[in-house]
């Protein structure tokens, strides 16, 4: 268990004869902090340079630029077994020649643990992932989704272990049994309150596993923060459209007069918004999730029209997209709302669900 | 129900019994009777196998054999598998050294005989000069351990790539993760090598050693080019006693020892096969 820190932390794969001008970096100038014993999650598209920043802190790689820090100590020039960092990757890793059992005890065997204490601590993990029937088990005979266990179990028996990496661990998993290893995997954080850190481009995976999200694009950090943090204030509209589903409705728009002008309507706004919006008038993008827009089917003072043109059925609720001349919001509403496509609707924003964006921050 | 696909199949059973099951049931029919250069065949029975199975040349010749593929696959699996190691994984080197590994296999068994006798020959060759520089009189035609050797190795120089291509084909399907969480679980490179590639490579080395087997079970042109076999029966491996038999129009013996022959290829071939395929599979004890 151990606080885990990236400091400055840049990486390119090009070879060092690529000149300084031409490199692509992979990551660049990351600076994370993740603190003993949390649940966390690293977000971001395919490609984002995730499983880049996991090798980097197992030492996996070495980063071209910065330094891995645990509880405060420079680990960066250390190998990954000396870090005591464990790593869990996408495609489930079992040793085929082995056994469960010893899967389970190879890590501990790689250290000379005493024979005897590696039956109790095997026992005791296969306790905890719920393997205990399937220890004399040929590997080859298991599915994904116990390989995954397997391979999760190897990350958590040794004592020692600082912290444990996700490498977008339910990617092969079967759906059926997605849900089951992806609470198991929380209920694990839970009992041994290991540093985490579960490596994903599913929001969904990522904002039911952690209590601190960490958002990735292109490289570089965007946004960290509780999921209720990143789902109601984004810091830019990518992380805006990114988390929620559906995404965040965003629309171009400028200040003037006291309303913002979009496209095709505009909206008035109070003085205090005004006031917040300060000098920037043009070229800002408005955002409101697609949960907090009212539906009208009446006529209402302050309400823009709209056509509904498509409604999507969930179960639970039913998204409507509506149109304008050249704006298309969604909106998210139940089942009680009397719509179907083709009617015509009245939609307000209200003021306080707002988020303005200027220059891809969030400045409302 | 019936599957009319049989139907498609017609054709290769046709090809297959006409080129493999007609002749064996020729051999089996020749190695029943007592055969002799044109006069009219006899029933005997198991006779011939009797005496086959009596007979000292041919079991000298089998035992010599059986040494002979052991030794090949003892050091041509291994050295193949260190080749194979050792290959660059990308870059430019990849070809230039698959090109190389490649040569040795295109060369046919004949023209690989002829180059060993001209290398070997007392006088002209290279091979008995360099010896000499060490004083020792190096001569295929005399030593029966420098003509078993000198088999020996050019199998090994000849197929040994063919192990080492096959490993390497092998090596290239293995997923780095793997690699990766070895190192995470602090493996040592031997235990690495031991828990990761070997078995990964165990399809690949089943083929490997199979074929090898088989192969040099079955070497013929090499001796026969070299020395004939000698000196003495040095180098009469099997197929080249059986060769001899039928040559001299003992049909009936030539026969019954092919059929031993083939009998001992296919059990030795099974055994491998069965113990390559089980073992180190994580069974319980
Ligand atoms: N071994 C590598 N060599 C060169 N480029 C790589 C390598 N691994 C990843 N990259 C590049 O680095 C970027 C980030 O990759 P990666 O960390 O794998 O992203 P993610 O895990 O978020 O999908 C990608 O543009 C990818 O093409
Ligand atoms: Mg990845």
């Amino acid at each position: 268990m151990a606080r885990i820190e990236l400091e400055g932390i840049s990486h390119t794969y090009d070879p060092p004869s690529v000149p300084e001008t031409q490199r692509e970096y992979a990551v660049s100038n990351l600076d994370i902090s993740w603190p003993d014993g949390s649940a966390n999650a690293l977000l971001g598209p395919s490609g984002c340079g995730k499983t880049t920043i996991l090798n980097i802190i197992s030492g996996l790689l070495q980063p071209t630029v910065g330094r891995v820090l645990v509880d405060g100590k420079d680990v960066t020039p250390l190998a990954p077994r000396e870090r005591k960092i464990a790593q869990v990757f996408q495609f489930p890793v079992v040793y085929d020649s082995m056994n469960v059992f010893d899967n389970l005890a190879f890590p501990l065997r790689n250290q000379k643990v005493p024979e005897k204490a590696i039956g109790k601590k095997v026992r005791e993990t296969a306790e905890i992932l719920d393997l205990e029937d399937l220890l004399k088990a040929r590997i080859t005979r298991l599915n994904a989704a116990d390989k995954q266990k397997i391979s999760l179990g190897r990350s958590i028996i040794r004592e020692d272990t600082a912290a444990v990496l996700l490498d977008e661990p339910l990617t092969v998993i079967d759906p059926k049994f997605k849900g089951g290893l992806r609470r198991k995997l929380r209920e694990v954080q839970n009992r041994l309150k290991k540093t985490m850190v579960y490596v994903t481009h599913d929001q969904h995976e990522a904002l039911t596993f952690a209590d601190n999200v960490t958002i990735i694009k292109d490289g570089h950090l965007i946004q960290q923060g509780t999921p209720h943090e990143l789902h109601s204030q984004p810091a830019s509209p990518f992380i805006g459209y990114f988390i929620g589903s559906p995404g965040m409705n965003l629309l171009d728009c400028t200040l003037q007069d006291s309303a913002l002008q979009f496209s095709d309507f505009h909206l008035p706004v109070s003085q205090e918004m005004k006031n917040k919006l300060g000098s920037a008038g043009n070229g800002l993008k408005f955002g409101i999730r697609p949960e907090v827009v009212d539906i009208a089917t009446r006529e209402q003072a302050g309400a823009v029209a709209f056509t509904v043109s498509v409604i999507e059925y969930t179960g639970a609720y039913r998204v409507l997209t509506c149109d304008r001349e050249s704006s298309r919001i969604k909106a998210r509403v139940s089942e009680s709302i009397p719509v179907t496509e083709g009617d015509r609707i009245w939609v307000s924003f209200p003021e306080e669900k707002l988020n303005l964006f200027f220059n891809e921050k969030r400045i409302v | 129900m019936k599957n009319r696909g049989w139907l498609f199949v017609i054709p290769a059973l046709a090809v297959l019994a006409i080129s493999a099951f007609i002749p064996l049931m020729t051999v089996i029919n020749y190695s029943l009777h007592y055969i002799f250069a044109g006069s009219t065949p006899t029933f005997v029975g198991f006779e011939n196998y009797v005496e086959v199975l009596r007979d000292s040349a041919f079991l000298r010749a089998l035992v010599r054999q059986l040494v002979f593929s052991m030794g090949i696959l003892a050091v041509e699996v291994p050295l193949g598998i260190c080749i194979a190691l050792c290959l660059p994984k990308r870059g430019p080197g990849v070809a230039v050294c698959l090109v190389l590994l490649g040569i040795p296999l295109l060369i046919p068994f004949n023209v690989v005989g002829i180059i060993a006798r001209v290398l070997t020959q007392s006088a002209v060759g290279v091979i008995p000069e360099f010896f000499a520089l060490f004083n020792y009189s190096f001569n295929v035609a005399k030593d029966p351990v420098d003509a078993f050797m000198t088999i020996f190795l050019l199998d090994v120089w000849h197929w040994t790539p063919l192990v080492a291509l096959l490993c390497y084909a092998g090596l290239q399907a293995i997923p780095d993760a793997y690699y990766q969480a070895a190192r995470i679980d602090g493996a040592s490179a031997w235990k690495t090598f031991r828990y990761v590639t070997l078995p990964k490579l165990r399809s690949v080395l089943i083929i490997g050693v199979l074929l090898r087997f088989m192969d040099s079970f079955k070497i013929y042109a090499e001796p026969l080019l070299l020395t004939g076999g000698g000196p003495g029966d040095a180098t009469t491996f099997l197929s080249l006693h059986v060769a001899r038999k039928a040559e001299s129009y003992n049909l009936g013996y030539a026969g019954a020892s092919s059929f031993i022959y083939l009998f001992i290829v296919i059990v030795f071939s099974y055994i491998f096969f069965q113990l390559m395929t089980h073992i180190g599979k994580g069974e319980t004890k």
